[in-house]
């Protein structure tokens, strides 16, 4: 009996170790926010077959979740998030200087073929409109745009990250939300680009890994920018 | 009349309400699963990571309930340590916790700026957002079922058996090894299946206390959660697989209980 019990311990030691036994090829981990997604899946690709044998993991989140993982110890080698200030309250955590990845702007998405027929923020009011929350960087530049519009609108939810409010969208739980342009490729959803709204997303390494390094090179350079571009991003 | 004293209508309508409520969601799900991409999505790469990583994590977490939650019930059941019904009553509550709250509580006691932080940095084993801290998450909501199912079969065991093997002169250790675990086998059972299956369903506490990095700590519901964004039907997928095993839990309970 004694026996059984040992065996089962050590069949559990067994097991969990086998979750530290390295896969193959060096991983690089990227934190990324949520709306790079598309594109960062597409670069991390092309980064492996540049790269033989270093492996690309990713976590999208909202920047903030992103943020807060970070300076509980999560183990990322690279962070970009998509405002400068999600970036900076990281402070020494990263290694130089944060880099502007790319630029984005807002937009109204909507359903395919806009049923409710949205032309501006004045609209939203109308429908049910659901918006990234404040503590998001697309909640918080979302919230000056209609601020600036002088538009209240009463959401319907407030996402944790800029992907939540597409997946409302796609599921039909709202007319209208706010969002980024970066966003309408591959969702089916129709969208409405509003003007003055330029948001900058930020790099940086937060390892001394070569393959950090590597990885923000890879994304910053002539290749990286083209697939980047390829997915709406300036 | 003596026909409608049998089946209250109004009962009966309310009975098929909750129904309704029950099986609706589960019906719906299993209808809009796009069964032909079963194949080929359990296949892909991403999926069967999360899904080893599930198998792997809820194993541990259900190995570590029962080597930790036994003794535990024991001494729930049978010591006369002071205190022991108020422990009792702790014990219950990672089962009625917010799962996010059991992760924030996580973070505090074992996370970088925990509690315990310090030392395990120190000794560079920090749990949080790692495949540890998955299990850790896990076993913190399973151990409860576990401990509470184990304890109320000890509490309604007879104790001849006991005291004629300790009158025989078996130390303690072996009588309970001996004679008292074989006897509580079925409730050890199917508490860990109760324990393996709120492991295997875990979402608040390990997204919360572990992150969700694939192949790390991406689990199959947060796995589910993520792909609902990005590619619904696989997540309508991966849901109804979970769907499955739920199933065969509940059915695994089944027998064990006869």
């Amino acid at each position: 009996m004694r026996g059984v019990a040992v065996r089962a311990v050590a069949a559990m030691l067994l097991l969990a170790s086998c979750t530290d036994t390295p896969s193959p090829g060096t991983p690089v981990t990227v934190f990324a926010a949520a709306s790079l997604r598309q594109a960062f899946l597409a670069e991390g690709q092309a980064f492996e077959a540049t790269h033989p044998g270093v492996r690309v993991r990713f976590s999208f989140a909202g920047s903030q979740v992103l943020v807060a993982q970070v300076k509980q110890g999560a183990p990322a080698d690279v962070v970009a998030t998509a405002d400068p200030q999600s970036m900076s309250s990281l402070g020494d955590r990263v290694l130089g200087q944060p880099q502007v990845l790319a630029h984005n702007r807002l937009a109204i998405l909507t359903a395919t073929g806009n049923p409710r027929h949205i032309r501006g923020l004045a609209d939203l009011p109308r429908v049910r409109v659901v918006l990234a929350g404040p503590t998001v960087p697309l909640g918080k530049a979302s919230a000056l745009a209609l601020a600036r519009a002088g538009v209240t609108v009463r959401p319907r939810s407030l996402e944790d990250s800029a992907t939540g409010v597409i997946t409302k969208l796609r599921l039909g739980e709202a007319d209208a939300g706010i969002g980024y342009v970066t966003d309408l490729a591959g969702t089916g959803l129709a969208g409405l680009p509003l003007p003055g709204t330029t948001t900058t997303l930020m790099i940086g390494a937060l390892t001394a890994s070569p393959r950090a390094g590597d990885f923000v090179d890879f994304v910053l350079s002539a290749e990286g920018r083209r697939i980047l571009l390829s997915f709406g991003f300036r | 009349m003596s026909r409608s004293r049998r089946h209250p209508l109004s009962l009966s309508a309310l009975a098929l309400v909750a129904v309704v409520l029950l099986l609706l969601p589960l019906i719906a799900l299993l209808v809009r699963t796009p069964w032909q991409r079963m194949p080929a999505l359990l296949g892909s790469d991403a999926v069967q990571q999360a899904l080893w990583l599930s198998v792997r994590c809820a194993l541990a977490a259900t190995v570590l309930s029962v080597v930790l939650g036994i003794p535990l019930a024991w001494v729930l059941a049978r010591s006369h340590l002071p205190g022991r019904r108020l422990l009792r009553g702790l014990v219950a509550v990672p089962l009625v916790l917010p799962p996010v709250v059991g992760g924030v509580a996580l973070l505090l006691a074992f996370g970088r700026q925990g509690v315990l932080g310090p030392l395990l940095v120190e000794a560079g084993a920090v749990p949080a957002f790692t495949t540890w801290g998955v299990i850790l998450a896990e076993t913190f909501v399973a151990l409860p079922f576990l401990v509470l199912t184990v304890e109320g079969a000890l509490s309604g065991l007879a104790r001849d058996h006991e005291e004629v093997a300790a009158t025989l002169g078996a130390r303690p250790l072996r009588v309970f090894l001996t004679v008292t675990l074989p006897a509580i086998w079925p409730s050890v059972l199917s508490g860990a299946v109760l324990a393996g299956a709120r492991a295997l369903g875990e979402f608040g506490a390990t997204t919360t206390f572990a992150g969700s990095l694939p192949g790390e700590t991406q689990t199959v519901p947060l796995a589910v959660y993520a792909l609902l964004q990005d590619d619904p039907s696989a997540a309508y997928a991966l849901s109804a697989v979970l769907l499955t095993v739920s199933v065969a839990m509940v059915l695994a309970l089944r027998s064990v209980r006869r």
